[in-house]
């Protein structure tokens, strides 16, 4: 409660910290962050935890999403709606697993949800291909584009469904050698 | 602790918390049941430990029977959807809700209903752990536990379940907590009873504190983690304290905080260590306009920088700046001093350029340093220390180089593993999710477009095959040329030195003849090259494999170079050595003659004649300084002839080009000059040849190791700007092979190339006698032994002398041999081993797959059978039998979907469930490998259960 004004009681302060990776002061922060992005919005009292969600267009103009090619995805795939308005429950979330500290499974979840565009529990061909037009602003040509999909697939796909399920996706992620320094945003 | 007051306490909490929940029993939140629950639970405890009459324990026993195996089928259920991973976890959580929601419910409700009755616990006890299971993902502690929580109160409440007991026993052995074990049977009852909640409660409280240390890993939605977490918290914190753990919480939460800062630490560190290293961003920024193999010439120049830093602190740390410090000043002795002829253009321009002058008599060269075995108050060996220097820095390289080349190694044995998910890697975790800034951005997306097309390029590579015995033809072919080419220029080089040697006896040289040595030594490495280029056409390896041949080609070329010049530099030598005998003689001589004059003069032999003038003695030649002069030279002309390459070769032709274009016939950028490329294979090569020449001249003179690290700092920066600015990217991008092992086998090569002449001086030539550390000695590793006998005791002499006895030698170098026999088979075997496994879990993942692929495969038939069934009948019911088809592979798999759910009810419900797999989920995947229903194409979906195929 320390703080000028108060904007979190003690409780929520710790329930926060037990379930991010955050420390006070972050928590503290990213709210301020949050309250930044839209403040007619979002109170600075949050002790009644109000059900306040603030719209994807706003959250996608952080410095830290800006630039990213899958903002749009990270952000819907942790809104509660899936439409990509966060509260600031979800907000926290995630950064929070997005932090440096957060463990390589639950990063692996989290990539898989973001890299599944249309939400089927599966990356398939048309996931890929997205995903590699973002990646590399549509510069390479629809043949290079299919062939990459077309390897990437035989590479990861275990079950030979032509499509990555998660455990073909964990399978691949979790050797990877610079995922865990790539996958994270820093605020 | 001690039970009695234990109980007490707990007792008193339980009422207590029985008094609270009369209060918020109208709470009727979500989140309450638990509360509620627990203190209900502890109430129940709590009395009934007392007086518990033994009706109301016998139906609750039936209710934990009936609950037990529920459960543990939940968890069962559990476990293998996790195990399949989280794609379908949401399913499943979302799948568990409800039944949570429900349990809560009836907790509520029984809550509501039974508040005073005993009954009421085992209710509570189902509904929480209905929700902890579906919470905890049924591990298997939680059931250990639960079963554990069943039994205990079976045998709290009358002894009537023996069989309950004996496991209760099993368990509690396997417990270790075996104390009250006995007590159970015995009529101690209250106290085992005690025991036994005690020991139940500890764990829950410990299981609810994992949960809270752990649930920021759980990929559920923050809402939930708060509820949940709220509801673990206040279940510890109840419970804790009556446990008298209140203070190992305080405890924990140091301990907690102190893992947190360490981790923090840490990565800080790690952190600061990548800022450390130089040039990062500059290399990365290179890479991601050309590549991986641009940005690894830059990287091997870096680590150049590393490695030439490091000697540099060495020479200059240990014989340079103690020379300067505490050596004789200039002018103090003939070897620190300019002779007199010289003086008057000591201070030249063009002299010094040539380092002649007051360059050659200054630190930089090996005749400036005095053979003064001690130097300063210090008592510095400074003789001892310039020879250890000389050695160690080959030593240090030599480490260097061979233990990168292992790490490389090491890197390139990953390989394997790394070509199974390039491209998905690629695709997954190549964004940096770090990058906040629009330019880094754009880096990134041109570094990933390059590197997904360098990857392209490779799998082409991979998947062409044509004409083989073609292409194997014009490969030796090709080899045949430059083999003739190679022969031909070495032959060349032969020529000309044997025709300069003779040369060198006549004096009416014209300027042709004077210079041929160097004029055909330039042309070759001219022409060469292009031609070698030229030539690799013809072989058509991938750009990478062409890099290599290339190299290893120039490099064969340049060896021929490398030891023209170091002939005709011992040639030199050994006249300087001639010439050196005579001087000496006449040196004394003059110094004798000097001393003759004076006294003849002063008609005084009593009196000391002033010493002569230090610039007027007469001295040798000094060979070690005119070879260290030499290499400086060589060094300096090399930096001048690279940079001006650089600054005509490309900058001048990317300025003309550029703005050229405005007012020429045809398109320059596109046509012919064109912007150059970054020639790779020539700067590498040209740094190699370059670290060569330092470690040989080094030992001569101490100063070309600044040289060095001042031209590699230049160089990194002035050839980022180069290339950043006036090259364009190669027409074919390639990835640079993971390790730069290549590289270094280069170097390593050189580096022993250059060591064998050093050690040929140190060890065989006599230093000069009048300058440098070891001049008046025979040979300049006398240094050693004269330490030897003077500063160490003596039997270190006796030591040294028995380990210099051949008898020692021979069998140490056997035994050497013998150790890089033994080792080398054993990584043979060890690499064989490796293979072995490789192709096994090559095999396993093959197998894998075929499983997988086969029963997709057989199923093919079948639906082709089932096709041709139909069109042969061309009648309608055919439909019903690929139906029936799943049925008995999908039923196994199912955990009981009631045992009548045969024939239609079960087609129905898989009929119903295809078209949505999120439903599906849960119900069709089996704890088997088996994926749900796997179309054998993409176009037929996933509908297995939907009849046959359209075709």
């Amino acid at each position: 409660m320390g703080n000028k004004q108060t904007t979190f009681t003690d409780e929520q302060l710790e329930a926060y910290q037990d379930c991010t990776f955050f420390t006070r002061k972050e928590v503290l922060s990213l709210h301020s962050r949050f309250r930044e992005l839209a403040p007619h919005l979002v109170p600075l009292d949050y002790t009644n935890n109000p059900d306040i969600r603030v719209p994807l267009t706003l959250i996608v103009t952080m410095p830290e999403l800006k630039e990213n090619p899958f903002r749009d995805r990270i952000v819907e795939t942790f809104s509660e709606d899936g439409q990509g308005n966060l509260s600031f429950n979800d907000f926290v979330d995630m950064f929070s697993a997005l932090c440096e500290t957060s463990p390589r499974e639950l990063k692996n979840i989290y990539a898989f949800k973001i890299y599944d565009y249309n939400r089927d529990n599966f990356i398939c061909k048309e996931d890929l291909t997205k995903t590699l037009n973002k990646l590399t602003k549509g510069e390479l040509t629809p043949e290079e584009v299919t062939l990459v999909c077309d390897k990437a697939i035989e590479e990861a796909d275990l079950d030979g469904d032509s499509k990555l399920s998660f455990a073909d996706f964990e399978n691949m992620i979790s050797k990877a050698p610079d995922f865990l320094s790539n996958f994270h945003i820093r605020i | 602790m001690p039970r009695k007051i234990d109980q007490s306490t707990l007792d008193e909490v339980g009422i207590e918390v029985d008094g609270d929940l009369s209060d918020s029993d109208d709470g009727g939140a979500q989140k309450r049941p638990n509360r509620r629950q627990a203190g209900g639970r502890g109430a129940a405890r709590g009395r009934g430990r007392g007086k518990k009459p033994a009706s109301e324990d016998e139906d609750e026993d039936e209710e934990d029977e009936d609950d037990a195996p529920r459960r543990r089928r939940g968890a069962n259920n559990k476990k293998p959807t996790k195990k399949r991973g989280g794609g379908d976890d949401e399913d499943e959580s979302e799948d568990d809700a409800p039944k949570r929601k429900r349990g809560g419910a009836a907790n509520k409700k029984r809550g509501g209903k039974a508040q005073d009755s005993d009954d009421e616990d085992s209710g509570n006890e189902k509904g929480k752990k209905g929700r902890k299971g579906g919470g905890k993902k049924g591990g298997k502690e939680e059931e250990d536990s639960k079963g554990k929580k069943g039994d205990a109160k079976g045998k709290d409440k009358g002894k009537d379940k023996d069989d309950d007991k004996d496991k209760d026993k099993k368990k509690k052995k396997k417990k270790g907590d075996s104390s009250s074990d006995s007590n159970s049977n015995s009529d101690e009852e209250e106290e085992s009873m005690s025991e036994g909640e005690m020991a139940q409660l500890m764990e829950e409280v410990e299981e609810k504190k994992k949960l809270i240390a752990i649930i920021r890993n759980k990929p559920w939605r923050m809402k939930r983690r708060l509820v949940l977490l709220r509801e673990a918290q206040q279940f510890v914190d109840k419970f804790e304290g009556a446990l008298g753990k209140g203070k190992g919480r305080k405890w924990y939460a140091y301990k907690v905080m102190m893992t947190k800062k360490w981790i923090k630490f840490q990565r800080d560190f790690e952190n600061f260590r990548t800022a450390c290293i130089p040039w990062e961003r500059k290399i990365k920024e290179v890479e991601s306009h050309f590549g991986s193999s641009v940005a690894s010439y830059f990287i091997f120049l870096r680590w150049m920088y590393g490695m030439n830093l490091v000697l540099f602190g060495f020479t200059f740390g240990l014989v340079v700046i103690p020379e300067v410090l505490m050596g004789l000043p200039y002018g103090s002795i003939p070897r620190k001093t300019v002779p007199r002829p010289e003086q008057p253009t000591a201070q030249d321009y063009s002299v010094l350029m040539d380092f002649n002058g007051y360059c050659k008599y200054s630190v930089l060269f090996y005749g400036y340093y005095n053979d003064q075995r001690t130097i300063g108050l210090l008592k510095f060996r400074l003789p001892l220390s310039y020879l250890m220097v000389g050695i160690g820095t080959f030593g240090y390289s030599l480490m260097v180089v061979i233990r990168t080349m292992a790490k490389n190694a090491d890197v390139g044995g990953g390989d394997g593993e790394e070509g199974e998910f390039t491209f998905a890697w690629k695709m997954f975790t190549s964004w940096d999710y770090l990058i906040g800034n629009a330019e880094t951005a754009d880096n990134k997306y041109a570094s990933i477009t390059t590197s997904f097309k360098e990857s392209i390029v490779d799998e082409q590579e991979n998947q062409k095959d044509e004409n083989i015995h073609l292409r194997r033809f014009l490969r030796v072919l090709a080899n045949f040329l430059i083999t003739c080419s190679l022969g031909g220029s070495g032959y060349l080089i032969y020529f000309v030195v044997k025709r300069s040697q003779e040369f060198a006896t006549r004096d009416d040289l014209s300027w042709y003849e004077k210079n041929e040595l160097e004029i055909i030594m330039s042309l070759l490495g001219l022409v060469c090259p292009p031609l070698f280029e030229t030539i690799a056409e013809l072989e058509d390896y991938h750009p990478r494999i062409a890099l290599k041949w290339q190299l290893g080609r120039i490099f064969a070329l340049f060896l021929g170079n490398l030891y023209t010049f170091l002939f005709a530099l011992f040639d030199e030598v050994n006249t300087k050595l001639l010439e050196e005998e005579g001087i000496k003689n006449a040196s004394i001589w003059a110094l004798k003659e000097y001393y003759a004059n004076y006294s003849m003069m002063m008609n005084d032999s009593e009196a000391t004649p002033p010493p002569m003038d230090p610039s007027d003695v007469i001295r040798g030649p000094c060979w070690e300084t005119a070879v260290g002069i030499e290499f400086v030279k060589l060094t300096v002309s090399d930096i001048q002839v690279t940079y001006l390459t650089i600054l005509i070769g490309d900058f001048a032709r990317a300025v003309i080009v550029r703005f050229l274009n405005y007012c020429w016939c045809w398109d320059l950028e596109a046509g012919f000059p064109s912007y150059g490329e970054f020639d790779i294979s020539g700067n590498v090569l040209g740094l190699v040849f370059n670290q060569g020449m330092i470690w040989m001249g080094a030992f001569f003179a101490p100063g070309l190791v600044g040289i060095n690290v001042l031209r590699l700092l230049s160089s990194m920066y002035y050839q980022c700007w180069a290339v950043m600015a006036t090259n364009v990217p190669h027409e074919r991008v390639f990835k640079a092979s993971k390790s730069n092992n290549f590289y270094m086998g280069l170097l390593l090569l050189i580096l022993f190339l250059s060591l064998l002449p050093v050690v040929y001086t140190i060890m065989t030539l006599p230093p000069s006698f009048d300058c440098g550390p070891f001049s008046g000695k025979t040979k300049m590793f006398d240094v050693i032994m004269e330490t030897i006998d003077l500063d160490l005791p003596a039997f270190m002499g006796t030591l040294f002398s028995y380990a210099a006895n051949p008898g020692l030698i021979i069998p140490a170098v056997l035994l050497m041999v013998l150790a890089i026999y033994y080792l080398n088979s054993v990584s043979e075997a060890y690499q064989n081993s490796n293979m072995e496994l490789k192709k096994k879990m090559q095999m396993a993942r093959d197998e894998e797959k075929n499983r997988r692929n086969n029963t997709d495969s057989t199923n093919q038939v079948m639906k082709d059978l089932e096709d041709l069934l139909p069109n042969r009948s061309l009648a309608p019911p055919a439909p019903p039998e690929p139906e029936k088809k799943p049925e008995p592979e999908a039923k196994p798999t199912k955990t009981k979907p009631g045992a009548a759910g045969k024939g239609v009810n079960l087609q129905k419900d898989v009929a119903l469930a295809t078209p949505n797999p999120n439903a599906r989920g849960p119900v069709r995947q089996p704890p088997g490998p088996r994926g749900p229903g796997p179309g054998p194409g993409p176009g037929q979906g996933r509908g297995r259960g939907r009849g046959p195929p359209p075709r």
